[in-house]
């Protein structure tokens, strides 16, 4: 009996140290990490281990990363994601650990709030000073002590030039949000399938300014701009932040609301550049800009600033651009940047109609607002 | 009444009824079975461990998540434990949402069951070799990758695939099936059939084909012999098969989002989107919890269902 006994116990040990062992087991996954984030220390373009870079989908030159690995000696560890808020919830749960990021306008304001990252030590990144002084202080990071502009572009309508002659040769939001206008194109119709954006198109029609509508809490204005976002739904044939530009040239659809440098390369693959055009309608549209940034967390700082830099010299930056199709913040970029994208209107919009484009704002509680209209218009 | 199956062992051993009942073990034997017990315990704790670590924590967190509160900015905040996110879930517009998942569900299902059952049948009636070769057959998509299908039916439904035109040659103008409803059912169908073939295909092959002719013998029509002999004989594999296409087209993600063009919201891409777009984790927690709760159910209707399954076949043999 005794034995019977012990070994019963023995049994419920075991049992407990495998609980424990699994415990621990959780536990240092998730607390890894930690480091010293000597950003101060960092010399230009001295690096300090190998560079964990998570950017965006579609929106780097392989061969400058391979130019970079040549130069330094670090390797790079490259990962996409497809949207901010997907980067974010990387970095805010350190499921993963990164160096640097690419945030967009808004999420720089939002990661500045939540403490996610680091300030930039520009000491080490003497090619700072070739960014545009337009960039300079911008209202989602007004001390500029977080970001170095990395592409800008805008958010506008894509079309095939017979959709454009048939509203009668001006770009407008109408093409998509009225029912009369809507009618006369052909072909179907997409939407950024991105709250933000489509609530900000909706808006730019309505004739509401983008930013006094959020920094002034205009729910109502948003609520108008999600009613007709409704009553736009059954004329759309998708929502799609993905393949627009695709969809366009493949004449799923003949309109497409999207990004500009997304068009851009689109039409360049396809030699859609004769019967296809990006526009920026007559009401205006939304501008951004996705910047360098540092995780709070980030294990290589140096690393980071080094590429930082890399990535502003000149010639890299001009390299960046002729890859992407996006413009470039950088101005000493400018004598290495292909003509066709500097002469492309869709790109570098001039200045006139520059003026009618809005960053939007980070949005804070009307974010969920926002969220919700665009919902309510699938339902 | 409780079927002599379910009994504990433990019940049958105390009652000490038939002479099926094993005579007292020596210390020897019972040491021998405790220590088999103790094999069986190890061999199953990597996986017992696997299923506590990726299961169990993870649903619990979801749990915890759903009574939590989001901040301004989007952060779940661990305090302030409330309702809210459960109570959202009667608002017009997610009940519309979990309706119209659960609508397309239930047409999913009952598509699948009316292409499979015929399918299934033919399959279970061909000669042992024959049938073995096209279990194989049903199996192969089955190891293509899931994404490349349903891109593959994204191209064939599009306005410039075969489809479209094959009905433009016929004179029936361009179609556009692509990124409507319809062609979310049309994918979630090829997407689950196997799930409803299969066990069907288990059930006829099961079935007592005795009964059928002596149901012909009796002059039932062939139709009559079918409705009241073949279906309920097989009605175990009608309802897994049914659960099987259910629980997985309510939830369904990837098909919606990829044939559906994201027009029509379903419960799967809306808690994805709570997670990212909106992050609000509270709210996407409590819908996924509701969808867990949804599936017990229906896992615990297929258990009892398997279970009555048993008893009638140990009757009718």
């Amino acid at each position: 009996m005794i034995s019977l006994a012990k070994t019963a116990s023995w049994t419920r040990r075991a049992r407990w140290l495998a609980l424990a062992a699994a415990a621990a087991l959780l536990v240092s996954a998730c607390g890894g990490g930690g480091s010293d984030n000597a950003a101060d220390d960092c010399e230009p373009g001295e690096t300090d281990g190998d560079l964990a870079f998570y950017n965006w989908a579609d929106y780097m030159d392989e061969e400058l990363l391979l130019a970079f690995e040549e130069e330094t000696g670090v390797s790079i560890d490259y990962t996409v994601y497809e949207s901010n808020e997907q980067m974010l919830s990387q970095v805010e749960s350190e499921a993963a650990i990164y160096d640097l990021v690419v945030p967009s306008d808004y999420m720089v304001a939002l990661m500045i709030e939540e403490d996610l990252l680091l300030p930039l030590n520009y000491d080490a990144l003497p090619n700072f000073s070739n960014i545009d002084d337009a960039w300079d202080n911008p209202p989602f990071d007004p001390e500029h002590r977080y970001h170095a502009a990395y592409q800008w572009g805008t958010t506008g309508i894509g079309m095939t030039y017979d959709a454009l002659d048939a509203i009668g040769g001006e770009s407008s939001w109408a093409v998509i949000f009225d029912a009369d206008t809507a009618a006369q194109v052909p072909g179907g119709i997409s939407m950024l399938d991105d709250a933000p954006e489509a609530v900000s198109a909706a808006l730019k029609y309505l004739g509401y300014s983008i930013t006094e509508t959020i920094e002034s809490g205009n729910e109502d204005a948003i609520r108008e701009a999600g009613a007709l976002l409704k009553a736009t739904n059954d004329r759309l044939v998708k929502y799609d932040s993905v393949t627009y530009g695709d969809d366009l040239v493949n004449g799923e659809v003949d309109v497409a609301h999207g990004w500009s440098g997304g068009f851009a390369q689109a039409f360049f693959e396809t030699d859609a550049y004769e019967t296809h055009v990006y526009t920026i309608p007559v009401e205006g549209g939304v501008r951004w800009v996705d910047t360098m940034a540092i995780p709070h967390n980030a294990d290589n700082v140096c690393s980071a600033h080094a590429m930082i830099n890399f990535l502003l010299d000149a010639e890299n930056g001009a390299a960046l651009t002729n890859y992407t199709y996006y413009g470039s913040p950088n101005e000493a970029s400018t004598p290495y940047i292909l003509d066709e994208i500097l002469e492309d209107p869709g790109i570098y919009p001039p200045p006139d109609v520059y003026e009618r484009l809005e960053l939007i704002p980070q949005m804070g509680d009307l974010g969920l607002i926002v969220q919700d209209m665009l919902t309510e218009a699938k339902s | 009444m409780p079927s002599l199956r379910r009994a504990k062992p433990a019940a049958a051993q105390s009652t000490d009824a038939g002479p099926d009942t094993p005579p007292s073990l020596t210390p020897a034997e019972l040491a021998a079975q405790r220590r088999k017990r103790r094999t069986g315990t190890l061999i199953a704790t990597p996986g017992a461990l696997y299923l506590l670590i990726f299961f169990v924590v993870p649903l619990g967190l979801i749990t915890v998540y759903s009574f939590a509160t989001r901040t301004s900015t989007g952060r779940t905040s661990l305090s302030g434990w409330n309702l809210n996110s459960y109570e959202r879930i009667a608002d017009d517009v997610i009940g519309g949402i979990i309706a119209r998942s659960a609508w397309l569900a239930f047409l999913t299902t009952v598509l699948c069951l009316v292409v499979a059952y015929p399918f299934a049948y033919y399959l279970a009636t061909r000669p042992p070799r024959l049938r073995a070769r096209l279990l194989v057959l049903v199996m192969i998509p089955f190891w293509t990758n899931g994404l490349v299908r349903i891109f593959a039916i994204r191209f064939l439904l599009g306005s410039n695939g075969p489809a479209s035109a094959l009905s433009e040659a016929m004179g029936f103008g361009t179609f556009r099936i692509l990124f409507t409803p319809t062609a979310v059912v049309l994918g979630m169908v090829y997407g689950f059939l196997t799930f409803m073939v299969l066990p069907l295909y288990v059930a006829l092959e099961r079935m007592d084909w005795r009964l059928v002719e002596a149901a012909r013998d009796l002059y039932a029509s062939g139709a009559k012999a079918f409705w009241r002999v073949t279906v309920p004989l097989t009605r175990s594999g009608i309802v897994a098969g049914c659960v099987l296409v259910f629980v997985p087209s309510f939830g369904s993600y990837v098909v919606p989002e990829i044939l559906g063009g994201a027009k029509t919201l379903l419960i799967g891409s809306y808690v994805a989107r709570q997670f990212q777009a909106a992050r609000n984790w509270p709210l996407g927690a409590a819908l996924s919890v509701l969808v867990i709760v949804a599936m017990l159910v229906a896992v615990a209707i297929n258990q009892r269902n398997s279970a009555n399954a048993e008893r009638t076949q140990g009757v009718t043999r």
